[in-house]
């Protein structure tokens, strides 16, 4: 089993993206998230001026090429995108039904009793 | 006799109608059979809400000719969606003791409606399941029974209830429970969802057998078996 140290590495990586994904609401999560992309984008400037740090991030993992590393971490990069996108999505969702449901209610005004129409009045009972 | 005109177009209640109950059914483009299934209601009961979601059909106008209030979603939202608006308007009824839960394409039955919410009445118990699983009167189709089967497992399992048919839209509920439901599940997920708030509540609930009427509109427009598969995933990732 030459790929376990990777294998591990992306399983986890995955795991922990897709709990923090789902837990995370708020502020401090918000500002997480924008400060791993700013790390990211360092690091990407880093990798195009210095091309064989892939190589060697891969060789430290156990991966044989930086190619190869860079698909992986791709890979994890759009699974946690897709999730975001999706919990993203069912938050909006959630928002405009409720201002839909607020349109329709109002709109259909407090339930009424079935009242009888008042010039159509008879007693009931003995008919 | 000459039936009283009622403000709405109906006919004044009879002696031994339901009145303390909203029964809410989910309306979405089925035109062609809600006029009948409301004139059936309501001849056991007083007060029907539509919920219209945003059908594209004259389903609405149907509904409303035929004696329901009908509260109109704006744009499509999902079937879960319907069923919240129109628990809200049941609750913002201070008469309203319980609701029934009814679906638009004529599969359900009056007298089973009506057995459920005596047993509501009767304090057997703060929810009443229809099941169709209790007796032989029903009869899905295999496969139909088989993700059934799964379904209610799966809401067994991942819920502190037990039940024997976790998709049945008929469903009686008390006022005290109902005000702490909040479906959010829009799509056809909020079956199990219903389920686990209701197990998370400690309401006690018990089943009643109801007979599916499997006709072949009901089965043309029912939902496709794939969508069992969408629903598990909305589950999971919520």
């Amino acid at each position: 089993m030459k790929n376990v140290p990777i294998q591990l590495v992306l399983i986890a990586v995955v795991l922990l993206t897709a709990v923090r994904l789902l837990r995370a609401r708020g502020a401090r999560p918000q500002a997480v998230r924008r400060l791993g992309l700013m790390v990211f984008a360092a690091f990407a400037v880093w990798s195009i001026l210095f091309p064989q740090v892939w190589n060697q991030i891969a060789r430290f993992v156990g991966v044989g090429r930086g190619t190869d590393m860079v698909l992986y971490a791709l890979v994890v990069a759009f699974l946690s995108f897709t999730l975001t996108t999706y919990l993203r999505f069912r938050d909006l969702e959630h928002r405009y039904t409720t201002l839909a449901r607020r349109l329709a209610l109002d709109e259909a005004g407090p339930p009424q009793p079935r009242v009888a129409v008042p010039e159509q009045e008879q007693p009931y009972a003995g008919s | 006799m000459t039936p009283l005109r009622m403000s709405d177009g109906g006919t004044l209640p009879g002696p031994g109608r339901v009145r303390d109950t909203w029964v809410i059914i989910p309306l979405y483009n089925e035109e062609q059979v809600i006029g009948n299934v409301i004139a059936e209601v309501l001849t056991a009961f007083d007060q029907v809400v539509c919920v219209d979601d945003g059908s594209s059909d004259r389903s609405a106008q149907v509904a409303a000719r035929a004696g329901a209030r009908v509260v109109r979603h704006p744009l499509n939202l999902g079937q879960g969606a319907a069923l919240q608006t129109g628990f809200e308007y049941a609750l913002s009824d201070p008469a309203m003791k319980y609701v029934l839960t009814f679906d638009a394409d004529g599969q359900h039955q009056v007298a089973d409606a009506l057995g459920m919410i005596e047993r509501l009445r009767a304090g057997e118990a703060e929810v009443v399941f229809g099941s169709r699983f209790l007796d032989e009167r029903s009869k899905p189709s295999f496969v139909k029974k088989l993700v059934l089967r799964a379904a209610v497992g799966y809401t067994n399992a991942t819920t502190h209830t037990r039940l024997t048919d976790a998709h049945n839209g008929l469903r009686a509920i008390d006022r005290h429970v109902l005000g702490q439901l909040q479906i959010t599940q829009n799509g056809m997920a909020h079956a199990s969802e219903l389920v686990a708030q209701i197990g998370a509540s400690k309401a006690s609930y018990v089943e009643h057998p109801v007979h599916i009427l499997y006709s072949d509109y009901s089965r043309a427009k029912g939902q496709s078996l794939w969508n069992s598969i969408n629903i598990l995933a909305d589950l999971i990732l919520r």
